[in-house]
């Protein structure tokens, strides 16, 4: 290809960034310089086909880059550009895309305030206002200044609200989630931070409060079993099930997996069986496997949790998945605002490797990939783009990823949680994990994150079948026993429900006979004094932030969404209430039909769903509609 | 026989002719695919997408970011079409045929759809230029078709300062102001940064289509990707550096391809400035371009005796449409020409 790369260089410090990342990957060839000069005059240098190849390493590239050097300059990204032989314009529509990848300079310390559903009941305005007066308007930053502010949606710290993520960028980039956050804890951190995500003691038992419990099962090592040790995982039981699988053979595993009626976890309920199987019969190779670590749904913080606390869990998981699928390589692609769990994970697979469990004669290997701030990167396919170092835009389907997945080959992605519930079955067998459960969809365990208005927020587990009331019971119900208002489920692309639904069996079959979710589990609690207009503009907000605007719908149907709600809190309508209301209707069924992904579908579903119910009621006018100029 | 014997015999006796002329193998067998498309059974050649089997049966549908020489990327979503059994509508664009297909193309699902896109669109970009350049109908004949008001979202905002939508950053927050919000728009200056072509991203519905005629469909120049995300989403160059300073090769194929006028000539653009473009008055005529041996064809548009734009018909089996700098915009050493100049086989001076 031929490159156009005009502009300044790199700095020492950005080439030396980049080139720590690519140079084990690629060697010090690129598609731009070759390998090698001839030796005679130095005119021809051959080599530097591997660098063409490895457009996957465009976002670990990048992100090396701003942790250097606290934003993406255009000579850093040139130098990305020519080692990696991509055009810089495609390079800058990548960095562009993600909000953890500024393209214009940004102070090396900047935290990130967490504005989202949860943090906002916990007085996350109060956070930002106390922010605005130390530090100035967000993303504003006098020249020279080291530390500046953001908001940003849900990092996924809702136990602890409100939460905040700090980022250092230099020669050694640090980041370290701060909550509950202060503005002056946070200035504090942002002046002194720890060398490592440093947990604190009580953080385990605020995150699972169930800690301890006999009858937990995908919880029951979080904070009994030391995460950070593979001889204390397998002294609890770990890789028992990889043995069983082993023993039993590919097929027997899928089978198994089918027989216990698991599904999927991230929100879609596909059963994993299904998917599995597909992918095994495929003759395309290689077969490949992901772990959806992306959980960015607001109010969702299930996976952190198992990831943060039984990381083994989930490589031992993986490999079984690996074993079953036909897979010698996983990637598992985690957001970038989980500081803990990416160093638990990086500890985990540098232990599991060592120990001889990956890698070399293990037959599979997991790689670990980082997000940048985007939440469309969780959809499954935009998730492929993301790892493949293109603008993470859903695709089309069909071809559905069973067939047409990353790298184009047979490809099985599963979520966290999911993968969490493999081992596990394997142990118990088919029949016993069916036994848990009401049967269907709904077998097994689930994991629900219950945060907002609650006595104790938090990850809890209990088999499905629990009612929305006794969820809310395990975390000890309304805040201070104030009347419940409201109660997402599911998240931003969730279903309101009010407290007429305490009785609702949170399955995925009453769920859906009631109109509402079990998504990604949340449970994210309104009680009386709760704002949810509010509430409602900003799931508007998120949407029209987070929308990748590929397709018209939802690229301009989520800013005329959130239009269409800020008049109506205002109590100026265009026209009548009725009007809007019908206008809304309009707009949601497009989006619904028409998008591209389930971000376009879903952006309307929970606005829609707390209109219906009658839970949010926008006044008519005051005035006479026209009467304003 | 000795072995000399057997290469004579190999080298200098010819094989005997068949007994019968050789023939072709006879070709595959075509695959072939049934489906029904509103009501009509129809059927079409396996790989097909629905949007040739509707135009096969004379169905009229909407199209904006499909190009019948590039990928099809399904991003404007005007050509949805309803297919029975699955939960959300179908890209006619893009989506293959399958056996059995039961297929809707003027469901009520199907019309609210085009409706909501059409208005979408047209209440966020400037569409009235997007008309003539459709090769199946104006996008005004498609709003009154889908009943489609783009003023429902109430008045426009103010348009952006040049160079604001190219340095939004990716979730940072751009609220609607005041109490009754405007309805956002990508209203901005036109860049003018060279004397070829200007780019008026207020015409720009994101289709794609330039990225991919500079991209791997057309030109392999890269100059130009998707930048930004959600309502911020551009075409942009790297840092939104100006075109000179890019990998722009200025072949033209992106505007060829831009079915909005958002990329334009920049003596069509100086003539709508000044009032004085008038396409009713143009000629079109096809030539050959004079420079290299490829024999690309060009079709000149003349106004007043000057040449103003320069495409390529996508017809044509050479170009595709496709053109370099020179058949472009190297024409103007036509107008250069000293008044009266004679040249060989112009008709007897009277």
């Amino acid at each position: 290809m031929d490159l156009h790369v005009v502009g300044p260089a790199a700095t020492p410090d950005e080439r030396a960034a980049v080139d720590a990342v690519l140079d084990p990957e690629i060697g010090v060839a690129s598609g731009w310089t070759g390998g090698e000069r001839s030796p005679g005059d130095g005119h021809v240098a051959y080599g530097g086909h591997g660098a063409r190849s490895r457009r996957d390493l465009l976002l670990p590239a990048l992100e090396a880059l701003q942790g250097s050097a606290g934003w993406v300059s255009r000579g850093g990204l040139n130098h990305v550009s020519r080692r990696l032989s991509v055009p810089p314009a495609e390079v800058y529509g990548v960095a562009s895309f993600y909000a953890l990848l500024p393209t214009t300079p940004r102070p090396p310390t900047v935290i990130h305030a967490c504005d989202d559903l949860a943090c906002r009941l916990a007085g996350a305005e109060a956070l930002c206002a106390g922010l605005e007066a130390a530090l100035g308007p967000a993303g504003d930053a006098d020249d020279g200044a080291d530390t500046t502010w953001l908001r940003s949606p849900c990092l996924g710290q809702c136990e602890r609200a409100p939460a905040a993520l700090v980022t250092i960028a230099g020669s050694a980039p640090r980041a370290r989630a701060v909550a509950p956050a202060t503005h002056t804890t946070l200035l504090d951190a942002a002046a002194t931070p720890g060398d490592s995500p440093d947990p604190d003691p009580e953080r385990v038992a605020t995150l699972v409060p169930q800690t301890g419990d006999p009858g937990l099962r995908l919880l029951a090592r979080c904070g009994s079993v030391d995460p950070t040790s593979l001889d204390a995982y397998r002294a609890s039981g770990g890789y028992e099930a990889l043995a069983r699988a082993r023993a039993m053979g590919p097929g027997a595993v899928i089978d198994e997996v089918t027989a216990s009626g698991l599904v999927g976890r991230g929100g879609a309920a596909f059963p994993t069986g299904r998917k599995w199987a597909a992918v095994a019969a495929q003759p395309a190779t290689p077969h490949c496997l992901v772990c959806n670590a992306d959980e960015s749904e607001p109010g969702t913080f299930k996976d952190r949790a198992l990831l943060e606390e039984d990381p083994f869990a989930i490589i031992e998981a993986m490999t079984i998945a690996g074993f079953a699928t036909g897979a010698e390589l996983g990637y598992c692609y985690l957001r970038g605002e989980y500081p803990l769990a990416r160093a638990r994970l990086e500890n985990a697979i540098a232990q599991a490797r060592a120990a001889g469990l990956l890698g070399g004669d293990a037959g599979f290997d997991i790689e670990l990939r980082i997000g940048a701030g985007a939440y469309i990167a969780g959809e499954e396919t935009a998730l492929f783009e993301s790892i493949e170092g293109g603008r993470p835009e859903p695709r089309n389907k069909p071809p559905f990823p069973v067939e047409f997945g990353l790298f184009g080959k047979p490809t099985t992605v599963n979520n966290v949680e999911t993968l969490a519930n493999v081992p596990l079955l394997l142990r118990l067998g088919a029949d016993a994990y069916r036994a848990i459960g009401t049967g269907g969809a709904s077998t097994g365990p689930k994991l629900f994150c219950v945060s907002g208005d609650v006595a104790r927020p938090g990850v809890y587990e209990t088999p499905f079948g629990a009612t929305l009331g006794d969820v809310l019971a395990l975390a000890g119900g309304v805040r201070d026993d104030r009347p419940l208002q409201a109660v997402l489920l599911g998240g931003a692309a969730g279903v309101f429900v009010g407290p007429d639904a305490v009785g609702l069996p949170l399955t995925f079959e009453a769920t859906r006979a009631a109109g509402a979710t079990v998504g990604s589990g949340v449970v994210l609690v309104y009680d009386d004094t709760a704002d949810l207009p509010d509430a409602l503009h900003r799931i508007a907000a998120f949407f029209r932030d987070e929308s990748c605007g590929q397709c018209v719908p939802c690229r301009v149907g989520t800013v005329r969404q959130e239009e269409l709600l800020a008049r109506l809190a205002a109590g100026r309508p265009l026209g009548s209430l009725d009007q809007e209301l019908a206008l809304f209707a309009d707009l949601a069924q497009g989006m619904r039909d028409a998008s591209i992904c389930g971000l376009g579908q879903t952006a309307s579903s929970a606005i829609e769903s707390a209109l219906r119910a009658g839970l949010v009621r926008f006044a008519e006018p005051a005035e006479p509609a026209g009467a304003t100029a | 026989m000795t072995a000399q014997q057997d290469l004579d015999r190999i080298f200098r006796e010819p094989p005997a002719r068949p007994s019968r002329v050789p023939e072709a193998p006879p070709p595959p067998a075509r695959e072939v695919v049934e489906l029904t498309i509103d009501g009509t059974p129809v059927t079409v050649p396996a790989g097909s997408t629905i949007l040739e089997a509707a135009r096969g049966l004379g169905i009229d549908t909407p199209t904006l970011c499909y190009g019948e020489t590039l990928t099809p990327v399904n991003v404007c979503r005007v050509c949805v079409v309803e297919v029975a059994g699955a939960r959300v509508l179908a890209p006619a664009c893009s989506r293959k045929v399958e056996p059995g297909m039961d297929v809707r193309t003027d469901s009520e699902r199907v019309r609210l759809a085009r409706r909501m896109v059409l208005e979408l669109l047209g209440s966020s970009v400037e569409v009235d230029l997007a008309g003539p350049a459709l090769p199946d109908g104006s996008i005004a004949g498609y709003l009154e078709r889908y009943d489609a008001d783009p003023t429902r979202f109430g008045p426009p905002a103010a348009a952006a300062a040049a160079g604001d939508r190219d340095a939004r950053q990716p979730g940072h927050h751009h609220a609607p102001a005041g109490d009754a919000p405007a309805a956002a728009t990508v209203d901005q200056p036109v860049k003018v940064d060279n004397d070829l072509y200007v780019r008026d991203y207020s015409r720009c519905i994101l289709c794609y289509k330039c990225v991919e005629a500079c991209g791997t469909d057309a030109q392999n120049t890269f100059a130009i990707a998707v930048a930004g995300r959600g309502f911020d989403a551009r075409i942009s160059t790297e840092f939104a550096v100006p075109l000179p300073e890019s990998a722009c090769v200025y072949c033209g194929n992106c505007i060829q391809v831009c079915p909005t006028g958002a990329l334009m000539f920049r003596s069509e653009h100086e003539l709508r400035e000044a009032g004085a473009w008038d396409e009713p008055s143009q000629t079109v005529t096809d030539t050959i371009c004079p420079y290299c041996g490829v024999g690309c064809t060009l079709s000149l548009h003349v106004q007043d005796e000057r040449i103003v734009k320069v495409m390529s018909p996508l017809d044509s089996g050479v170009t595709h449409g496709n053109l370099c700098v020179k058949g472009r915009f190297g024409t103007e050493f036509v107008q250069l020409l000293p008044k009266g100049t004679r040249l060989p086989g112009d008709p007897p001076a009277a």
